[in-house]
């Protein structure tokens, strides 16, 4: 098969990409090969059904049950298939815990793969090349972007999903939370903490 | 040997802007359009995400920089569709023009009403393997290198060039899973064994930033040694 096309057909299209997703989505309903009510069902499920409010439920679940943290972080497909969360980009997921000696980060150098099931779609900042080039070198510079600085005895362990594993953070839990339910400690976990680039959130009142 | 998209550790891009932190990512209508359009491209099947990923990564290096990221999403669909010749190069350039409406959708169409089931089931990469492992974790491995596909020149691989030739240990083994080097070529699924594979930044950076800082890489059996 030629790898390299000197002449590829995707220079036919029109320059301006918003013409160019046009041009292809006419194509593809002309031939019958898009059903053009699948893409509005795509968009509700990445705008309302699935998002990083998923992953927040699973790292409160974490924090507040021993027994389902020890399956997460077993078998995390497993125990988050079990709470709904399954699908595609995220068939085979893997729970990585922060610790005080370890903190974890996640990145795509060679894509943008990302936990959709847990998390939903990424971040511009996720797929862009700067994140993608730097995240893997120089962490500890990226999240001071992000406004984190970690103490130096914790070491960073950045995961570059290269494979079709996806990877879930599993961030510390915030000092001062005891006695939250897990809908409370849910609105503690952000998006970026469960990426790696942020930490959990202290709760209010709390220094 | 390394193609634009093999990007890890390059220097000189600059800071990361974190500041968009909604849910959903911010995103002009055409992006989300072109994302779904992607996916509904995609559940049709007649390519495969390893085949997906070559098609972006094979887009000229000048338009690769240029594009923005659905920019390449859609050059790789375009490209696809000829290669498979769903779609004419003469109907691309006419965007449709010339095609009447379709009566019936076709077989392989993605229908509205099967989006939950599909997006649910995704596409599970694991599978039974002929091919046994032969490493375990705590195991000292070498990647190869050059980082390059063994099957086809110049072909699509997951081992990025910033990892190649380094000396690392297994952390875990996740199963055999499909090899996209062969797959991305149509050459067939060919799974083996798959491993998370722990390197110190000091083997693979000039400056690591801390003694003790790591990265993870997931490596098939193929693009490991014994070291």
């Amino acid at each position: 098969m030629a790898h390299d096309d000197p002449d590829h057909p995707h220079a036919l299209l029109p320059p301006d990409p918003a013409l160019r997703v046009r041009a292809l989505e006419t194509v593809l309903t002309r031939k019958g090969l898009i059903d053009p009510a699948a893409l509005d069902a795509i968009i509700d499920t990445y705008q309302n059904r699935v998002g990083p409010k998923n992953g927040a439920a699973v790292v409160a679940r974490a924090w507040s049950d021993p027994g389902f943290r020890a399956d997460l972080l077993d078998d995390a497909t497993a125990a988050v298939s079990g709470m709904g969360f399954h699908g595609r980009q995220g068939e085979h997921i893997v729970a990585v815990e922060n610790t005080p000696e370890v903190h974890n980060m996640v990145v795509c150098t060679l894509c943008s793969c990302y936990p959709w099931p847990l998390l939903g779609v990424p971040p511009a900042w996720y797929k862009s090349d700067a994140y993608r080039a730097r995240a893997v070198r120089e962490p500890r510079k990226v999240l001071a972007e992000f406004g984190v600085t970690l103490p130096e005895e914790t070491a960073v362990r950045v995961w570059d999903s290269t494979a079709e594993v996806r990877y879930l953070v599993l961030p510390m839990r915030p000092k001062g939370t005891d006695g939250l339910s897990e809908e409370a400690l849910a609105a503690l976990v952000g998006r970026d903490a469960m990426i790696g680039t942020a930490l959990a959130s202290a709760p209010e009142g709390a220094a | 040997m390394t193609r634009v998209h093999d990007m890890g550790g390059r220097f000189g891009d600059g800071p990361v802007d974190p500041t968009d932190r909604a849910y959903p990512p911010r995103a002009e209508p055409w992006q989300t359009r072109a994302l779904t359009l992607t996916l509904a491209a995609g559940a049709t099947g007649l390519w495969n995400i390893d085949m997906s990923r070559r098609a972006r990564e094979a887009v000229d290096p000048k338009d690769y920089a240029r594009f923005s990221y659905y920019e390449k999403w859609l050059a790789g669909m375009a490209d696809l569709l000829v290669e498979t010749g769903a779609v004419s190069r003469e109907e691309l350039a006419s965007a449709g023009e010339g095609l009447s409406q379709c009566d019936e959708l076709d077989p392989k169409a993605l229908r509205a009403e099967a989006v939950p089931g599909v997006l649910a089931r995704g596409g599970p990469a694991d599978r039974d393997s002929a091919v046994m492992p032969v490493f375990s974790p705590g195991d000292a491995v070498m990647t190869l290198r050059p980082a390059a596909n063994r099957l086809v020149d110049g072909g699509h691989t997951r081992l990025p060039a910033y990892a190649a030739g380094a000396r690392g240990r297994v952390l875990r083994c996740h199963g055999a899973h499909v090899l996209p080097d062969s797959n991305a070529h149509g050459l067939g699924e060919a799974p083996e064994p798959l491993y998370a594979v722990a390197f110190a930044a000091s083997e693979l950076w000039a400056a690591p930033e801390h003694p003790r800082d790591e990265v993870v890489l997931d490596l098939w059996q193929s693009y490991l040694c014994p070291a």
